[in-house]
């Protein structure tokens, strides 16, 4: 058979992640901090809702966008953590945020309109813009700009052809988040060119300091945002698959659409399950990010300790520290600490190239966990400056 | 004195007593100097009495039992429970001790190596004291969380070791 394979997936690169996991699972006894999920339990009162829905027979399909009570408690959710107003039907039920993501381009790209995607990022940006036809334009992020976006970055790769902004912050893997302040120059060039924006908004309960602010929210902004959110790393739900996409109804009615038929409709289980999240949860998730927050800390003071230089993070649950001065790449050196020291930490570049000279440290681990492993990490950088 | 400061501190050494001064400044964000002083007036204040560890005895070779023991009583005129409430406590095979609402006035937490020995304190010891109308014995078969903490062994990291 000839041309058995589509050509645009056979184009898209392996992600980063996946190779170093190769490598990572060929050394079992290894520790790791390559974790981008939270290390907790979803919290009992979730889960236990998720059984009860099983007990009462709950095994059937929801409507296509969701269930009506789960999106109304999105909507409540939405304009009570952030201000935001949408009706039921401005609001889809994924599975995770990740379809969001995918149902959220395939909605509004026609062939050849470019997407700005800014760099380093969450591994599916590009691949699910070149799946959907569009172009990635890629910009980078920088350290001296707190890996923040500014609108000089966009004015110099903005053309006739851009149609869409896809970001996110809470940033993975570098931790950083983008203030109301920031978000305004962003928020005035995406209406002067008349751009959309995809805001993936996943870690939008991991801020320390300030609270998320999301673009969506902003004069004017929410005739051309989607909104992207779920229940993984709030609700350490990550095995529940069920994330939320919220935009106009104009764009809203074509997602709904591309999700019946690629998906038909999230989980049953886990859409019972996260009504509970939203509706009895906040104690929890307060708990979940007061003890990120320390293990954020401890791990800063760790790095300064080591020498290590490292910008500080201010949401999700990673740190990104600058390798630069051992003059290695970064894929190299963490082959290098996996083989020296069984540690397990992802290159930075498994997130764009100006990954390069970074590394991903997550912080959803216990600090017993963190103490081993920053411990070995240390060993490793002395011998190296030696 | 720092509310805030003090209930962080307090969450986190309830959970891990073990935790030193730095390490619990740099997760409070804070000095050493700070956190030594408020954890030496809090001991000052009773508020933390004491730095004990969780220990499973059943996964040890040595023979306990704990046995949890309602006790009903008349409380002395001017003197309330406190005065039999302190009658039972200086018992050093009593563990804890709760004055109840409900059915019963007082639980009694007792430990001893057998249901013999226990049978034993709460006949000789507890039953005949004058304010004791009525006691009934429950013996623990299993312990499986105290203290806010599972017993069985610590489970492992079951994401995988790569993700996104």
């Amino acid at each position: 058979m000839k041309d058995m394979l589509s050509k645009k997936a056979v184009m898209l690169e392996p992600s980063g992640i996946r190779k170093f996991f190769d490598i990572v699972s060929e050394m079992p006894e290894a520790i790791s901090l390559g974790v981008g999920e939270p290390d907790f339990d979803t919290p009992w009162r979730i889960r236990e809702e998720g059984i009860y829905s099983l007990e009462k027979g709950r095994t059937f399909y929801t409507s296509n966008a969701g269930l009506v009570e789960l999106r109304d408690e999105i909507c409540r959710y939405l304009k009570r953590k952030y201000h935001m107003r949408y009706r039921n039907d401005e609001v889809i039920v994924s599975v995770g945020g990740s379809e969001g993501i995918d149902v959220a381009l395939r909605a509004i790209l026609n062939p050849g309109d470019e997407v700005i995607v800014p760099q380093p990022s969450f591994v599916c940006y590009v691949p699910c813009v070149i799946m959907s036809d569009g172009i990635p334009v890629t910009v980078e992020l920088k350290e001296e700009d707190k890996f923040k976006l500014t609108r000089k970055q966009l004015e110099e790769v903005v053309t006739d052809k851009t149609k869409a902004i896809i970001m996110s912050f809470p940033n993975n893997p570098t931790g950083a988040i983008m203030t109301k302040r920031d978000l305004e120059p962003i928020a005035d060039f995406a209406k002067e060119h008349d751009l959309l924006v995809i805001s993936d908004e996943i870690y939008s309960e991991l801020t320390y300091g300030h609270r998320h602010v999301s673009i969506g929210a902003l004069p004017d902004m929410k005739e051309r945002t989607i909104v992207i959110n779920g229940f993984s790393k709030a609700f350490a739900m990550t095995g529940w698959r069920l994330g939320y996409a919220a935009a106009p109804k104009v764009i809203m009615e074509q997602m709904v659409k591309i999700h019946q038929y690629g998906i038909m409709a999230a989980p049953t289980t886990s859409q019972y399950a996260a009504v509970e999240a939203l509706r009895a949860c906040d104690d929890e998730v307060e708990e979940m990010k007061n003890s990120y927050n320390q293990r954020r800390r401890y791990l800063l003071h760790r790095f300064r300790e080591l020498g290590l230089d490292c910008f500080e993070p201010e949401g999700a649950f990673y740190a990104f520290p600058c390798i630069k001065e051992f003059g290695m790449s970064s894929e190299k050196f963490a082959e290098e600490l996996l083989k020296e020291q069984k540690v397990a930490i992802v290159p930075g570049t498994a997130f764009g190239a100006c990954g390069e000279g970074y590394l991903r440290v997550s912080y959803a681990y216990s600090i017993d966990e963190l103490k081993e492993a920053l411990n070995r990490l240390g060993t490793f950088i002395e011998k190296l400056r030696r | 004195m720092d509310q805030e400061l003090r209930e962080s501190i307090l969450k986190l050494i309830e959970k891990n007593s073990r935790l030193d001064l730095k390490e619990l400044a740099v997760l409070l964000d804070s000095t050493e100097v700070d956190i030594a002083n408020e954890i030496a007036e809090m001991e000052k204040e009773h508020i933390i009495c004491g730095y004990h560890t969780l220990i499973n005895w059943d996964h040890t070779s040595r023979e306990q039992l704990t046995a949890m023991i309602e006790v009903k009583v008349t409380p002395q005129r001017g003197e309330g429970f406190d005065k039999i409430a302190e009658r039972i406590y200086n018992f050093p095979e009593v563990k804890a001790l709760y004055l109840m609402s409900g059915a019963y006035d007082f639980m009694v937490m007792l430990e001893g190596k057998t249901m013999k020995e226990i049978s034993m304190f709460t006949s000789s010891k507890l039953a005949p004291l004058e304010a004791v109308l009525s006691t009934a014995t429950h013996f623990v078969l299993k312990k499986y969380k105290d203290h806010g903490t599972v017993l069985e062994a610590k489970k492992a990291d079951k994401r995988q070791a790569v993700t996104p």
